[in-house]
């Protein structure tokens, strides 16, 4: 795990390639404490910062094949490269090294671009093929690893991070409208765009081919599932499909434990980490070591969970403290990290966590993460459930009260009236048909953080919809699918590589070298788990259900039979009270907010009273406040606090 | 009384939900959860300001939206709460006049 960075196109002077590969790796050293390497191939340059923990000794790159004709800088671990270098071997192949990044670059000789179908892992990566003149640029299918890109007139540029991007003086620093639009509706830009003008992702499950000339973006795999035609008539042996998940997990922490360093794992508290935690102990010879994140508030904390999930698989269990007030005195940190706004505070912690990992002497960890999404976990899922329950009966008296049983953690949520909650969750019921139902309440609550957007990011907005643009972006036989397939293909396609791991994943452990695994996010589970009916995964309003009977049994019946709790953290309450950092009144200024002009100075400096006197209740307030607080530290970091200039005209939305 | 509650109940909307200097923005009719101005949370904080502002008890079975969603609604709802509530408190020169 590592941070790549490069780019393709006219020479310049001698000299400046090599300065300026150097300039960008600079800017991501962070992602790779343990090595660094250039490869300048007249007009084409590959740079690579290492994290190593596959074959320490022979895995430096940019690495050459033996006719020094192919290069590659790879980010990200190939779990399957033993498999993949026997059956290359076998056909010929002949490797010099241990390492996974070799395999890759074999691979791409004799398979050329379609290997990567081949690929169990997270990885993004480049090739300069010098026969063919050609670089090839690839990202995972589930979109863990990072890949950025821009083009100017004379030259295509890549990195892990934006940061190296702005740092190769690429390409201007400016805002993107729709981006934030969109971030500040879905939580994240809807790639391949993101929050910087002229600045793209390379979306997850795709591949590029570049020449000096063209570029050529191409979808290599699509999360996809089956009709409900097809979803109703499936197999319903559910004891034969909860075994052979058993197997399939089992397979997918196993070749996560491939490492020349030692794996360690995040323990929540919750149903998911506690799996992965137990089938890792299954494996490992000696102690697993477990980490987590402890809260002072009761709303938070899982403490009395994961302990009591550390001492049945008798691990080796460290835990952080995440005080209130660390939270906002490390978010300026965070947000340089994640290179975008947030709508929670909620990566922070996590940032702390990998910290304390990487202090401790770890630098890779299993975790959860996935599992909410592939078998349908997350309380969206039911709410969309019971919303469409009650939209075929409308005038049923008994059916809303279901609404109180969505979020039982959420205290805020449970005081509500009856007559509330029904009003709220009963919003667009009459819009069933719509590709989104299952999630317009939440897009249409964040979308009311927009309220604080400035006059000039309004104006350059005038008429744009992003839920509009992502119903276009849908895939053509979406609508054919389950409500629930439809509901988790949002989850996953989207807030999944765009958000959770992005800001809560890549970003915050990488800040620190560390390296996440996720074995809920092998393809291979991903694919097994599109396949298995819906009424497997959300049964009747239980989640997760057929996750629960593959692997409940194995863990002590508090954590396998326990409601989902998602992990989440103090929002506003960071940001205020006793231990409130300084540059909060500073950030949130009439003056400040004026000049990086994102958001309207008098609505922003009434949020800020409001939050100070504790009065931010509801979610549309925290929201707010943490995208505009995180949207005024983005500005500094990345724009000097002028992201928004009145008197420049704003590139067109 | 109506005019003033009304009044006191716009300069709170302004200010805490709407976050805007103009306390005349939202219609009466105009409904706050169709509006985004109550989120799924929201209204708690609207029921506190009612019964700390206006010295009012707000009952469980009263937190519905035919009495708080609209500023025609909550104006007409707190009327009738403070007459029996607090009879007085609303006699201002002007309606005493």
């Amino acid at each position: 795990m590592c941070g790549i960075a490069g780019f393709l196109g006219a020479a310049s002077e001698s000299g400046a390639e090599k300065a300026r590969i150097e300039r960008m790796l600079s800017a991501i050293a962070h992602r790779g404490p343990d090595g660094r390497g250039v490869h300048v191939d007249g007009a084409v340059a590959l740079g690579h910062v290492r994290l190593s923990i596959i074959d320490l000794a022979g895995g430096n790159q940019p690495m050459l094949d033996e006719t020094g004709d192919f290069a590659i800088s790879f980010n990200g671990e190939i779990f399957n490269y033993i498999e993949i270098r026997e059956a290359l071997e076998a056909k010929g192949s002949r490797f010099k090294t241990r390492s996974d990044t070799e395999v890759i670059l074999e691979l791409y000789k004799a398979k050329g671009e379609a290997g990567v179908e081949d690929l169990v892992g997270d990885f993004a990566f480049a090739i300069w093929d010098r026969r063919r003149q050609r670089l090839v640029l690839a990202r995972d299918r589930m979109g863990v690893r990072p890949l950025y890109w821009s083009r100017t007139r004379d030259r295509l540029y890549f990195a892990s991070e934006i940061k190296a991007l702005l740092a190769a003086d690429a390409v201007e620093a400016r805002p993107d409208p729709i981006g934030i639009d969109q971030l500040f509706t879905l939580w994240s830009p809807i790639a391949p765009r993101t929050v910087f003008k002229d600045i793209q992702q390379l979306p997850p499950g795709h591949l590029m081919i570049a020449t000096p000339g063209s570029v050529e973006v191409r979808r290599y795999w699509r999360l996809s599932y089956p009709t409900a035609e097809e979803d109703a008539g499936l197999a319903v042996d559910e004891g034969a499909i909860a075994e052979e998940l058993r197997g399939l997990l089992a397979d997918a922490t196993r070749i996560r434990l491939r490492s020349d360093v030692p794996v360690g794992a995040y323990l929540s508290g919750g149903l998911d980490s506690s799996i992965i935690a137990t089938l890792a102990s299954d494996v490992v010879a000696e102690r697993l070591t477990t980490f987590s994140v402890t809260f002072e508030s009761g709303e938070f904390d899982e403490s009395a969970f994961q302990a009591q999930m550390a001492e049945t698989l008798r691990t080796a269990h460290a835990s952080i403290a995440c005080e209130t007030s660390a939270i906002g005195a490390m978010f300026p940190e965070v947000v340089r990290h994640i290179e975008q706004p947030v709508l929670r505070t909620a990566p922070a912690p996590l940032y702390q966590l990998s910290d304390f990992v990487r202090r401790r002497g770890y630098k890779v960890v299993l975790t959860g993460e996935g599992a909410d999404e592939v078998f349908a976990g997350y309380d969206i899922f039911k709410e969309a459930k019971v919303r469409a329950f009650c939209a075929r009966q409308p005038g049923s008296a008994w059916r809303p009260r279901l609404f109180g049983r969505l979020y039982p953690y959420l205290p805020a949520l449970q005081a509500q009236s009856p007559a509330y909650l029904n009003a709220f969750f009963g919003m667009a019921l009459d819009r069933t048909g719509d590709p989104l139902f299952s999630h317009l309440p939440r897009f249409e609550t964040t979308s009311k953080a927009k309220v604080f957007f400035s006059g000039e990011l309004k104006a350059a907005l005038a008429g744009y919809d992003a839920l509009a643009e992502l119903r276009d972006d849908l895939p053509a036989d979406f609508r054919s699918w389950t409500p629930l397939a439809q509901a988790q293909y949002l989850e996953t396609a989207y807030l999944l590589p765009g958000y959770i791991l992005s800001a809560q994943g890549d970003r915050v452990a990488m800040a620190h070298g560390v390296e996440g695994r996720f074995p809920f996010l092998d393809h291979r589970v991903v694919e097994f788990g599109a396949r298995i009916p819906s009424r497997m995964k959300l049964k009747a309003l239980r989640e997760k259900h057929i996750l629960r009977e593959s692997l409940g049994s194995r863990l002590p019946p508090a954590i396998g039979c326990r409601p989902k709790q998602p992990y989440r953290a103090p929002d506003s309450a960071s940001f205020f009270g006793a231990g409130a950092p300084a540059y909060v009144t500073e950030r949130l200024s009439h003056a400040a907010v004026a000049s990086a002009g994102l958001f309207d100075s008098v609505a922003v400096a009434k949020l800020a009273r409001k939050c100070a006197a504790g009065g931010a209740l509801g979610f549309r307030d925290n929201t707010a406040l943490v995208g505009v607080i995180s949207g005024q530290l983005w500005s500094e970091t990345f724009f000097s606090g002028r992201a928004i200039q009145a008197d420049r005209t704003l590139p067109a939305a | 009384m109506t005019k003033q509650i009304e009044r006191e109940l716009r300069a709170f909307i302004a200010e805490n939900l709407l976050f805007s200097d103009n306390p005349d923005e939202v219609a009466g009719d105009q409904s706050m959860l169709q509006a985004g101005l109550i989120d799924s949370t929201g209204v708690l904080e609207l029921v506190a300001f009612l019964e700390g502002h206006f010295d009012i008890a707000v009952a469980d079975a009263e937190i519905v939206p035919q009495n708080l969603d609209t500023i025609d609604a909550l104006a007409a709802f707190v009327s009738k709460k403070v007459a029996t509530a607090a009879p007085g408190r609303f006699m201002t020169p002007e309606f005493e006049g």
